[in-house]
C-alpha cells in the first residue's frame, strides 16, 4: 500500500512536470513545428502600435467593405505588435519605432519595415482657457525629467508672455505600456537634452522620474483630458479628436512650428534609407515640426514563416499594398500626413521583394 | 441462471471499478493542474532567477530598456494599497459582520443586507475600476487640491479605496458566520450576571471569535493583493517608488497586466512571470494560513 | 452597638453600592446604544457604495440601451453608433465552453470529495482545490498563456474559456461537495441495500437528490466569471468582428468595457457604460435565479 501510494505521487509529480515542459519552454523561442497563425485566409490578424490606431481602424474598416477581408487590429503598443510578431502570434505588427540592428539580428527570420503612416507626437495639455503654448526642447526636458514642477514657473511664462499661467503642479503623463510613442518622444528628448539621454535614454518603456502613466495613446489622452495641469504626449490625431490643444516646438531651425500636417510633412524632406529604417525626430528641415515619426507595419520577408497559406499571404501583402496607396487618402481627414512619393516608391521596391516559401510572391 | 448473474455482475463489477477509479482519475487531475501550475510558473521564472537572483526584491529601477529589472517599487506598491485597503475596511466588515451575526441574524433586515453585501463580491473588478475612474477619481482630485499635493486622483490612495469595497465581502462572510457560531451558553451566561448586549458582543464575542476574525481578516487580504483589474485602472501605472499615499505607483498584478503582451526578450518576460509566481506563493500561504485558523476554530 | 453598627454601614454600603450600579448602569446602556448605533451606521454607510455604483452605472447605461446597441458591431473611433453585438455573443460563448469544461469536470472531483473523506488524496485534493481558489485571475492568465496560447499559436476563444474553466472549478467542485455532504447517509444506504450498484446509486439518486445545491453552485459561478477581464487579456484577445469561432480571437464584455473605458472618447465610454450594465443585469438576474432555485427545489431532510 506505501509502495502503491509512493509510487501514485511519483507519477503525479512527473506527469505534472511533464505538462508544464510541453507548454512552453523558454520565454523567446516557440518550438512547436506548425506554431503558426490560425485565422483564415480571409482574416488578418495585427496589433501593435496605437499611434496608427485610429488610422488602421478607418482603414481596416473600409477595406472591409471593399474587399471582404476582415483585419483584427489590436492596439496594444508597439511594444506588443513586435513581442506578438516575434512568438507568430500576428500575421503582422505595427511599430512607431523600427527594430533596432539588434533586434533585427535576434529574429530567427528576417522583418522588413514598411512605412504605413507619417504622424506628429504633439504635446498636449489641460489648462483653463486652452490656451496656445510655446515650448522649448529645454522647457521640455525639464518639466518631463521632473525639474519644473509648476505651471507658472518663470522659464516656461516667459516663453508665453500674453498667457497668464496658473499657479497649478504639472502632472506630467507618459506611456505605461511599452510603445513606440514614447521612443519617438524620447528618441527627440535624447536628440535636445544631454541630461535626459543620460538619465533616462530612448526605448519604448522607460524609466520615467515623473509622473502618470497612461494605457495606449488613448490612455494617455484620456488622462490628460481628466487632470487639470495634466501634460502629455499624444498623436495628433488624438489631440484633434479629443479637442486638446497643443503646443508649438522650438525645432533645430530655431522656429516655433505647430503641428500641422503641412509641418509633419517638411518634416520628412530628408533623406531616407533604403531599408526604411530612420529616424526623422529634431529635423534638419526649417518649417518641419520636430517631434514626428513615420509608424511601420513589421512583416516577415518570407511570409511562410508565421503564415499558414499562400492565399492569405497574398492577402495580406495585397493590403500592405493598399495601405501605401489607396488607403493613403484616408489619412489627412484623420490628420496624419501622406507618405511622401519618395517613401512609397522605395516601398513597393521592398515588398517586391516578399517571398513565400523563398518564390517571390506578387 | 447463475450464468446469466453472474455475467450481469461482472459487467455491473467493471463499471462500479471504472466509476470509482475515474472519481479517483479526476481528483488526482485536480492535484495535477495544481502542482503543473507552479511548475509552469517556476520554470518560466528561472531565466530572470538566474540572471538577477536576488536583486529582484530590492532594487527599485525598473527600466526593460536598460535590461534592469527592479521589483521593490511594485512590492510597495502591492503591500502599501492592499494593507491600506484593509485598515479602512476592517471596522466597517468587523461592524457589519455583528449587524449581520449578533444583531439582525435572521429576518427581513438581515435579508436585505446580506444581499447587499453578497452584490458587492459580485460586481466586476472592472466595473469597479471604471466607476472609480468617473467618480472617486475625481473626488480625490478634490481631496488632492485641498493638500496641495499634484491632482492626479488615480494613485495609492484611490486604489486602496476602491480595494477597500471589493474585499469587504469577503472578510464579512467569514467573520459573520464566526460570529453566529459563538455558542449561546458563553452568551446566556454573561446576561444572566447582568452584562448589557454591547458588553456581550465586546467582551465575550469578540475575544472568543478573534482567530476566526482574524481569519476573515487575512483571506480579504489574500484577495487585495492579486486583485488586478479595478487597481491597473486606478493606480496611475508609474515605475517609480511611491512617496506618498497619493503618489502614483504600481502593483506587481498592473504591471504584469500593462506589461505582459509586450515583454521582449527572454528575461523582460520571465521577470513577469517571476512577479507572478511571487503572487502565486503569497496568496496560497495566506490562503492555507487562513483555512486552517479556521479549521482550528471550527474544531473547538 | 456593634451589631447595630455593622448593619448600618452594610445598609450604607448596599446603598452607595446600588447608587454607584445606578451610575455605571447608566452609562453601560449609554454605551450599549451608542455602540449599536455606531455598528448600524457603519452597515449603512457600508452599503452605500454597491447603491452608488449600481445607480450610477444605470443612469449612464440606460441612455445606450436600445435595439441598436445590442445588435451592432463596434465601429472605428469617432464614427457614431456602434454597438457590442460581438462582445456579447463572445461573453456568452467563451462561458458555454467554461461550462462545458469545468461542470463535469467539477461536479465529479466534488462527488469525489464527498464521498471519500478519509484517504490522503482526498486531503490532497482539497488542499489543491484551496489553493486554486486564491490563485489571483492574471496569474491564470500568465498560465493559460503558455499552456494554451502558444502552443496553438494564437490568442483565441478556447484559451479564454479554459482560463475562466479553472477559475469556475473551484466554486462548482465546492458546492457539490458541500450539498452533497448534506444529504443524509440513509439516503445512500437504502439504495445500497436495495441492490443499486454504486454508480448508479450516485448518479442516479445522491446526484439528482442534490441537484439544486450543484445547480446554484455552477450559476454562482459563472456569475462569478463572467465579469472576469484578466485571464482574457492574454488569450481570448479581443475581436472588433464578430465571430463564433473558439479557436480564433474572440471580443468579450469585460475586455470591451476595459478597452472602452480607458480610452479618450465619450461615445466609447458611452458604450462602456451601456455593456457595464449589460453585464451587471446579467450578474443580478443570474443571482435572482439562484435564490428562486433555492427556495422552490431545496430538498428538506
Amino acid at each position: 500500500m506505501n509502495f502503491k501510494k509512493n509510487l501514485l505521487s511519483v507519477l503525479i509529480l512527473g506527469v505534472a512536470i511533464m505538462f508544464t515542459s510541453c507548454g512552453g519552454n523558454g520565454s523567446s523561442n516557440t518550438s512547436s513545428s506548425d506554431s503558426r497563425s490560425t485565422s483564415g485566409s480571409n482574416e488578418i490578424l495585427a496589433a501593435g502600435s496605437s499611434f496608427v490606431n485610429p488610422l488602421f481602424s478607418k482603414m481596416f474598416s473600409i477595406y472591409n467593405q471593399q474587399k471582404g477581408i476582415k483585419v483584427n487590429y489590436q492596439s496594444i503598443g508597439s511594444g506588443g505588435g513586435i513581442k506578438q510578431l516575434e512568438n507568430k502570434i500576428v500575421d503582422f505588427g505595427a511599430s512607431d519605432n523600427p527594430l533596432s540592428d539588434e533586434q533585427m539580428s535576434q529574429s530567427p527570420s528576417p522583418i522588413i519595415h514598411i512605412p504605413d503612416c507619417l504622424g506628429a507626437v504633439t504635446i498636449a495639455y489641460n489648462l483653463p482657457d486652452n490656451p496656445t503654448l510655446k515650448f522649448t526642447p529645454e522647457v521640455l526636458s525639464d518639466i518631463y525629467l521632473g525639474v519644473l514642477t509648476k505651471w507658472n514657473d518663470p522659464k516656461i511664462q516667459t516663453l508665453n508672455p500674453d498667457v497668464k499661467l496658473p499657479d497649478l503642479a504639472i502632472s506630467v503623463i507618459h506611456r505605461s505600456d511599452g510603445s513606440g510613442t514614447s521612443f519617438i518622444f524620447s528618441d527627440y528628448l535624447s536628440k535636445v537634452s544631454d541630461a535626459w539621454k543620460s538619465k533616462v535614454g530612448k526605448g519604448q518603456s522607460l524609466n520615467w522620474p515623473v509622473g502618470l502613466g497612461g494605457k495606449g495613446n488613448e490612455g494617455v489622452a484620456g488622462l490628460i483630458k481628466q487632470t487639470p495641469g495634466g501634460i502629455g504626449y499624444i498623436e495628433l490625431a488624438y489631440a484633434i479628436q479629443n479637442k486638446m490643444p497643443v503646443a508649438s516646438l522650438k525645432n533645430k531651425s530655431g522656429n516655433f512650428v505647430v503641428p500641422t500636417l503641412a509641418s509633419t510633412s517638411a518634416s520628412a524632406n530628408v533623406d531616407i534609407p533604403a531599408d526604411m529604417r530612420v529616424s526623422i525626430t529634431n529635423t534638419d528641415a526649417p518649417d518641419g515640426y520636430p517631434i514626428c515619426s513615420f509608424s511601420y507595419i513589421l512583416l516577415y520577408k518570407d511570409l511562410s514563416y508565421n503564415i499558414k497559406s499562400e492565399e492569405k499571404a497574398k492577402n495580406l501583402l495585397d493590403l500592405v499594398k493598399w495601405i501605401i496607396t489607396d488607403g493613403q487618402q484616408y489619412s489627412e481627414s484623420l490628420n496624419y500626413a501622406k507618405l511622401p512619393q519618395s517613401v512609397v516608391q522605395k516601398s513597393q521596391d521592398i515588398l517586391k521583394t516578399v517571398t513565400y516559401n523563398n518564390k517571390p510572391l506578387q | 441462471m447463475n450464468g446469466v448473474l453472474s455475467f450481469k455482475a461482472k459487467g455491473i463489477n467493471f463499471k462500479e471499478k471504472a466509476f470509482r477509479k475515474s472519481l479517483a482519475l479526476s481528483a488526482i487531475f485536480a492535484v495535477i493542474i495544481l502542482i503543473a501550475i507552479f511548475f509552469t510558473l517556476l520554470i518560466n521564472s528561472l531565466p530572470s532567477i538566474k540572471a538577477i537572483g536576488a536583486k529582484f526584491f530590492y532594487e527599485t529601477t525598473w527600466d526593460p530598456v536598460a535590461d534592469k529589472f527592479g521589483a521593490l517599487p511594485f512590492l510597495v506598491g502591492t503591500l502599501l494599497t492592499s494593507f491600506l485597503a484593509l485598515i479602512i475596511s476592517t471596522p466597517f466588515s468587523i461592524a457589519v459582520a455583528i449587524f449581520l451575526g449578533e444583531y439582525y441574524k435572521t429576518g427581513p433586515v438581515a435579508e436585505v443586507f446580506k444581499n447587499i453585501i453578497d452584490l458587492l463580491a459580485g460586481i466586476p473588478s472592472v466595473i469597479y475600476g471604471f466607476w472609480g475612474l468617473f467618480v472617486l477619481v475625481p473626488l480625490v482630485r478634490q481631496l488632492e487640491i485641498k493638500f496641495n499635493v499634484p491632482p492626479y486622483g488615480v494613485g495609492i490612495f484611490t486604489s486602496a479605496v476602491i480595494l477597500s469595497i471589493m474585499i469587504l465581502p469577503y472578510s464579512v462572510s467569514l467573520s459573520r458566520q464566526v460570529i453566529s457560531m459563538a455558542p449561546s451558553h458563553l452568551k446566556e451566561a454573561a446576561y444572566s450576571l447582568g452584562a448589557t448586549r454591547w458588553e456581550v458582543i465586546s467582551k465575550i464575542i469578540i475575544p472568543y471569535t478573534k482567530s476566526g476574525l482574524f481569519a476573515g481578516l487575512l483571506l480579504a487580504l489574500g484577495r487585495a493583493l492579486g486583485e488586478t483589474m479595478a487597481v491597473t485602472m486606478l493606480i496611475g501605472n508609474t515605475h517609480a517608488l511611491p512617496t506618498g499615499i497619493f503618489s502614483p505607483g504600481n502593483t506587481m498584478a498592473s504591471v504584469i497586466a500593462n506589461e505582459f503582451n509586450e515583454a521582449t526578450g527572454p528575461v523582460y518576460t520571465s521577470a513577469l512571470i517571476e512577479m507572478g509566481l511571487f503572487l502565486f506563493v503569497v496568496a496560497t500561504i495566506i490562503n492555507i494560513i487562513g483555512k486552517q485558523i479556521i479549521k482550528r476554530f471550527t474544531l473547538d | 452597638m456593634e451589631l447595630v453598627l455593622d448593619a448600618e454601614l452594610s445598609k450604607k454600603k448596599k446603598l452607595t453600592q446600588s447608587r454607584l450600579a445606578a451610575k455605571h448602569i447608566g452609562r453601560r446602556n449609554r454605551k450599549n446604544t451608542f455602540f449599536k448605533g455606531l455598528i448600524i451606521a457603519a452597515t449603512i454607510i457600508s452599503t452605500f457604495p454597491l447603491l452608488l455604483i449600481l445607480f450610477y452605472i444605470f443612469k449612464q447605461g440606460v441612455a445606450s440601451l436600445n435595439w441598436q446597441f445590442v445588435t451592432s458591431l463596434p465601429k472605428p473611433v469617432g464614427e457614431a453608433g456602434g454597438g457590442v453585438s460581438n462582445a456579447l455573443v463572445g461573453s456568452i460563448m467563451i462561458l458555454l465552453v467554461s461550462c462545458g469544461i469545468a461542470i463535469p469536470l467539477g461536479i465529479v472531483i466534488g462527488i469525489y470529495l464527498s464521498e471519500e473523506k478519509k484517504s490522503s488524496l482526498s486531503y490532497y485534493c482539497q488542499l489543491a482545490v484551496d489553493v486554486l481558489q486564491g490563485i489571483p485571475s492574471i496569474v491564470i492568465g500568465i498560465i493559460i498563456y503558455e499552456w494554451v496560447v502558444r502552443p496553438m499559436g494564437g490568442f483565441s476563444a478556447l484559451s479564454g474559456s479554459v482560463a475562466l474553466a479553472l477559475m469556475m472549478l473551484p466554486s462548482i467542485i465546492k458546492a457539490t461537495e458541500e450539498t452533497l455532504k448534506l444529504l443524509p447517509e440513509s439516503l445512500k444506504e437504502a439504495s445500497l441495500a436495495l441492490g443499486v450498484p454504486y454508480y448508479k446509486t450516485i448518479m442516479k439518486v445522491i446526484v439528482p437528490t442534490g441537484l439544486s445545491g450543484i445547480f446554484t453552485g455552477v450559476i454562482l459561478s459563472i456569475a462569478r466569471v463572467i465579469g472576469e477581464t484578466a485571464p482574457l487579456l492574454f488569450t481570448a484577445f479581443g475581436n472588433p468582428f464578430m465571430s463564433t469561432n473558439i479557436l480564433k480571437p474572440m471580443s468579450s464584455l469585460p475586455l470591451i468595457i476595459f478597452n472602452y473605458a480607458t480610452s479618450p472618447y465619450d461615445d466609447w465610454h458611452q458604450l462602456a457604460w451601456g455593456a457595464s450594465m449589460v453585464l451587471i443585469l446579467m450578474i443580478l438576474i443570474l443571482n435572482i435565479i439562484t435564490k428562486l432555485v433555492q427556495r422552490k427545489w431545496k430538498v428538506q431532510f
